[in-house]
């Protein structure tokens, strides 16, 4: 198996990752940033080292390029046998990657939740489908409905409407007076006024519906047509696509993996960033969702702190409250209502790998009964999709994380069992 | 657009441009259906981000691909299952 060793190692190369990686690299130390993806930018800038457009992408990505870290891409971390080793998976073998000093950028994912027909080819995250049309995915001419929670929803609207799409509508769950508040939090930043402005202006025409959300979503071989309500009545609208997600959740199960304590369902950190553990760090959306701007300044702060540049961490203090503020507002206009946790009848599949139904998981107590006895969660998903939905529909949470951290093929699981007991039970295993 | 690689999808030639995914390259094909689930039910692309697995194909033999995080090459063979 192939062995780097390295003073920083930062998994994740997002936003929060790549300005980790820059600040990290001015101590002069041997930095390496891990990505499982074949590029750099996470979720908000993938694709934009081909054809950058966003001028901040650029910027970072330019000067990252500038810095000599290593880049380890295609490198997905899947466990942590022992302090100071991570074992990741990468196309050509595994590899292990030893570390004195490390940094956790590992982002967030959409949140997911079940009802009738979210299981339809056609049906699928905002973000995600944004990101995959960054890379290709065909939109052109399609009429898609937007729906769920977010500021997300605004932008990948305006995203896929660039490449041709046909928005038919934009629907938030949360109420107007809630989303109201926000839009005052704006003024307050201006940067983000002027995006959201811009923004607007573009999507002119087409309606952007607050205390909206759907129920169901019809077709045969892929989704044809969504009903959506507004609590009093319920309407249809066709489509060739439906974008739904109800948010974003963060990825802390390596945190949580190696031994972090998370608050609120967020990894806790101090002033440095500094986890609970010794010399593990965190920044950006794992510590909470504040968009791209407050992952940039956590991942400064990280950077600098666990290479002992303090002065320069603390310089940024100021900037960073400000974000963790905007952050806060954020969480309030988009809380979930009620009505959204219960979309899904008894018949509506919640786990997606196994084709668990909902009504079929409720009778256990709890997350780890229902893994046991229905194989909720037990699919190649690892419980990320259903996990996250089933702590929103039934406030279980998942009290541990198994490896693999992410999906791994059977010969990083090898490894991580010392090639003695034979491959952890993976549903991945191709033999 | 320079669609310069081609690749074969389900048997059938697709040109993309380089920078595409393997799960846009199976779109540009005209299938919609990725995989099929336990209970036989179609599915597609969900999170985008290779996390849910439902875009998961074979990649010139490999199964479970996640077609979302891998590029397209040329000669690629990709079947949806
Ligand atoms: C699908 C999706 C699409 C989004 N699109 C937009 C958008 O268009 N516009 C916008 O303003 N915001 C978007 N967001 C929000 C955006 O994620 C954040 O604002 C911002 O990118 C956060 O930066 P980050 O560095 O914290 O995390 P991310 O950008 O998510 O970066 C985390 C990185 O860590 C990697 N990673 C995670 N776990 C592992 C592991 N175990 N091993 C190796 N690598 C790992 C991931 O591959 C990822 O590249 C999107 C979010 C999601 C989930
Ligand atoms: S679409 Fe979810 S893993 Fe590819």
């Amino acid at each position: 198996m192939k062995t780097y060793h390295f003073e920083i190692v930062i998994v994740g190369a997002g936003p929060a990752g790549l300005a980790a990686a820059c600040a990290a690299a001015e101590s002069g130390k041997r930095v390496a940033v891990l990505d499982d993806t074949p590029w750099l930018g996470g979720q908000i800038w993938r694709g934009e080292q081909a054809r950058p457009s966003i001028s901040q992408a650029r910027k970072w990505i330019e000067r990252f390029r500038t810095t000599g870290v290593t880049l380890l891409d295609r490198t997905s971390v899947v466990a942590v046998p022992r302090r100071g080793l991570l074992t990741a998976e990468h196309p050509e073998g595994p590899r292990a990657i030893r570390w004195q000093q490390l940094i956790l950028a590992t982002g967030a994912r959409e949140l997911f939740l079940p009802f009738p027909g979210w299981t339809l080819p056609g049906v699928m995250g905002p973000g995600g489908m944004q990101s995959l049309v960054k890379n290709g995915w065909p939109v052109a001419g399609q009429r898609v409905v937007v729906a769920g929670s977010g500021p997300l929803l605004l932008a990948v609207a305006d995203g896929l409407s660039k490449h041709g799409a046909r928005i038919v509508s934009i629907n938030e769950q949360a109420p107007f007076a809630q989303v109201a508040g926000f839009g005052l939090t704006l003024l307050a930043h201006p940067s983000k006024l002027w995006q959201g402005i811009q923004i607007k202006w573009r999507l002119l025409g087409i309606p952007y519906r607050l205390g909206v959300w759907p129920v169901a979503a019809e077709g045969d071989t892929q989704v044809r047509r969504v009903t959506l309500t507004n609590g009093e009545k319920n309407w249809t609208e066709n489509c060739d696509a439906l974008a739904c997600g109800f948010g974003l959740v963060p990825n802390v199960e390596l945190a949580l993996a190696l031994g972090c304590r998370l608050q609120n369902g967020f990894v806790q950190v101090d002033k440095w960033q500094a986890t609970t553990v010794d010399d593990v760090f965190c920044c950006g959306e794992p510590t909470g969702i504040g968009g791209a701007d407050c992952a940039l300044i956590e991942g400064l702060v990280a950077g600098y702190a666990a290479t002992g540049q303090r002065s320069r961490a603390a310089d940024l203090f100021y900037k960073r409250a400000h974000w963790h503020h905007f952050r806060e507002r954020l969480a309030k206009a988009f809380a979930l209502r009620t009505e959204v946790r219960q979309l899904a009848s008894d018949d509506t599949i919640l786990c997606r790998c196994e084709d668990v139904t909902l009504a079929r998981v409720r009778r256990f107590s709890g997350w780890r009964d229902a893994k046991l006895q229905s194989r909720c969660g037990m699919g190649p998903c690892q419980g990320r999709i259903c996990g996250a939905a089933a702590k929103v529909v039934l406030g279980w949470e998942m009290e541990s994380v198994r490896p693999p951290i992410l999906p791994a093929r059977v010969e990083a699981l090898l490894v991580l069992n010392g090639n003695s007991n034979g491959p952890a039970a993976s549903p991945l295993s191709k033999t | 657009m320079d669609e310069s690689i081609e690749l074969r999808v389900n048997g059938t030639p697709v040109k993309v441009p380089p920078g595409t995914v393997v799960a846009a390259a199976v779109a540009r094909a005209g299938v919609v259906k990725f995989r099929t689930s336990v209970l036989a039910a179609p599915r597609g692309p969900l999170c985008g981000m290779g996390i849910c697995m439902e875009c998961r194909v074979i990649i010139n033999g490999d199964a479970h691909s996640r077609s979302c995080q891998t590029l397209c090459a040329p000669g690629m063979d990709v079947w949806t299952t």
